[in-house]
């Protein structure tokens, strides 16, 4: 409708390559973390004392941190631990929160009520602020991390695939299913389940930025992965004094959580377009 | 109307009831005795015995929860073990000064986003519109933490244009004293008509708050640019078109108010989110808030602060939802229906 618009306040319409970038962004995240390695020139919890704090150069390309670790080599490790939380949150917060779901929304009614009045209760924590409370309770690690995002995180995979799975329980192959005598868990294994997956899958790419963002925000409050384990947020709260005089050691980190965070973003914007017109916005 | 809000409400307290079982099953979780932790490792068993007795912690669990309940309901949000005193009081002091920040960050990004989102949807697919989209997409990707520490260093600590930490300049507390009616800092000074403390505050908040609008800047003028051009392509809009109106009064006079309603739902959700997030901002800019109590309370491991910030945040969260819920239901009757 902008074509209608007066010539002379026309601009040039842009391709919009978002999509695009954020999948390029990833292989080389998920590449640079899986090859770590073998890419990383050197290794990354050795402690180096006459190597500390050395500014970028092309033998530190993004220099080296305040125990002399060359600090390319632990943002590359850094992708391998965020892209594990990252994993493991999605993969427990999906299949637990589905699970629900699809049951909630094909039964519909009481049970329906209890199963959503139970994610309420879930969702009026914001993730960070129950994960900090698990955090503290249980010891800090990576595997808190995981367990204490996941809590806050699949209520809203409950939801979604309730609110797929109640539509899909209406259509005509399902009653006729129903009509068949086919048990209700068959019905659902079968037929509610799978073509209740799209929007969730769209879903599961829009949340890695949000995943990776959260638990780097654990790390940095120091109730998150533990030294020696390269960890982006940690990385950032062990050198933030140092921002000013070094700031490499600060930057880096940080930057790699934003890249990482906003490829998955873009890509799920792209998806969620593509595989869901229904919320598509061109 | 009364019907929709006898039910919104009654889903709301079932959601509170929730939330403070949760909030004190996880608090039970806590490995380490509380009465160590408050008595002090050389403390005798007779200090113990007391101050078991004092936190009720040999009664039954199902006892203790009904204690926890009865002493929220009066008022009673446990003893703080760090400073001893009551956490209620506590809070009373600290959540003002977030909601000061929360408050100010909230005003930044209502206005920019939605002025950013009408940009965006004016110009849909050029330059203004994918700039906006690549902004605010880095806005909502940034690790809120590196940021504050980023603006925190180049401008206050490189260019020295803003202070580097605080609510204000601690020195004004004996040449021009502040009298507390809000707790809120800056509506206190404005109210006393305390200039010094006023402008001070206001320097001190624009770091901060800029940092806290990042997220629900971007979030906001994505929603508004989706919302404006779904209604812009709305049979309302042709006719309007037809009438002979242009494109920006169209969106302005005409599809921003329609539009506006998902964003109005957007702002509860961002609302808590931005309390949380500001833990973070507190801790880099020492702002004197819920933040930086809680990560004073996680240091120690003390549970009834901890338990009192969790349920403090959540309950903000279910109020805000409800205020949402029932100005929608208000504005849009048919949000009333499930």
């Amino acid at each position: 409708m902008t074509d209608v618009t007066p010539l002379g306040r026309r601009l040039p319409r842009l391709p919009d390559g978002f999509a695009a970038l954020g999948a390029v962004l990833i292989v080389a995240v998920v590449l640079a973390a899986v090859l770590a390695p073998w890419l990383a020139p050197y290794p990354p919890d050795e402690p180096r004392p006459l190597e500390r704090l050395l500014p970028p150069s092309g033998a530190h390309w993004f220099g080296t941190d305040q125990v002399g670790r060359d600090v390319l080599t632990r943002i590359l490790y850094g992708g391998r631990t965020s892209l594990l939380i990252a994993g493991a949150v999605l993969g427990v917060s999906a299949v637990a929160g589905v699970a629900l779901g699809v049951v909630a929304g094909y039964a519909g009614g009481r049970v329906r009520d209890v199963i959503m009045r139970v994610t309420d209760v879930f969702l009026a924590f914001p993730a960070l602020l129950l994960s900090l409370a698990l955090a503290v309770v249980l010891q800090p690690g990576v595997n808190t991390v995981i367990l204490a995002i996941a809590v806050t995180w699949w209520p809203w995979y409950a939801r979604l695939a309730a609110s797929v799975a109640a539509s899909v329980a209406t259509r005509p192959y399902v009653d006729a299913a129903r009509c068949l005598g086919v048990p209700a868990p068959l019905i659902i294994l079968r037929h509610v389940l799978p073509n209740s997956l799209t929007p969730v899958l769209v879903q599961l790419s829009l949340d890695v930025g949000g995943v990776i963002l959260t638990s780097a925000a654990l790390s940095y409050l120091g109730l998150g992965a533990q030294e020696p384990v390269a960890e982006w947020g940690l990385m950032v709260q062990q050198g933030q004094t140092l921002f000013s005089t070094n700031w490499w050691v600060v930057t880096f980190p940080g930057l790699a959580i934003l890249v990482t965070a906003f490829a998955f973003n873009v890509l799920g914007e792209g998806l969620r377009n593509a595989l869901d017109p229904r919320r598509a916005v061109r | 109307m009364p019907r929709f809000l006898a039910r919104r409400l009654g889903q709301a307290l079932l959601v509170v009831a929730g939330v403070v079982v949760l909030t004190f099953a996880v608090m039970r979780l806590v490995p380490g005795d509380p009465a160590v932790a408050f008595a002090g490792p050389k403390a005798t068993p007779e200090q113990l015995a007391a101050a078991r007795a004092r936190f009720g912690l040999d009664d039954p669990l199902p006892v203790q929860l009904w204690n926890y309940v009865r002493g929220l309901l009066a008022g009673d949000w446990g003893i703080s073990l760090r400073t001893r005193r009551p956490v209620r009081d506590d809070l009373y002091l600290a959540f003002p000064a977030s909601l000061e920040l929360v408050g100010a960050a909230l005003a930044v990004a209502v206005a920019a986003g939605i002025s950013l989102g009408v940009l965006a949807a004016r110009h849909n697919r050029r330059l203004p519109d994918l700039g906006v989209r690549l902004g605010s997409v880095l806005a909502v990707s940034v690790p809120v933490f590196w940021l504050a520490l980023a603006m925190q260093t180049v401008f206050a600590g490189n260019l020295g244009w803003f202070p580097v930490a605080g609510e204000y300049d601690s020195s004004l507390d004996t040449t021009s004293p502040l009298t507390l009616w809000t707790n809120i800092t800056i509506v206190d000074a404005l109210i006393t008509g305390n200039w010094p403390i006023f402008t001070s505050t206001l320097w001190h908040l624009v770091l901060p708050a800029l940092v806290v609008a990042a997220y629900p800047t971007g979030v906001i003028a994505q929603m508004t640019r989706a919302a404006l051009i779904e209604e812009s392509g709305q049979d309302h809009a042709r006719l309007e078109r037809a009438l002979g109106f242009g494109e920006t009064s169209i969106l302005t006079k005409f599809a921003l108010r329609p539009a506006l309603n998902p964003v109005l739902s957007l702002i509860a959700l961002v609302f808590a989110y931005a309390i949380v997030n500001g833990f973070l901002v507190e801790a880099v800019f020492n702002w004197p808030g819920l933040g930086r109590y809680a990560a004073d309370s996680i240091r120690s491991l003390d549970t009834p602060a901890i338990a009192g910030v969790t349920l403090l945040v959540a309950l903000v969260y279910v109020l805000a939802n409800l205020v949402v819920d029932l100005v929608q239901g208000f504005v849009d009757p048919r949000t009333r229906a499930r």
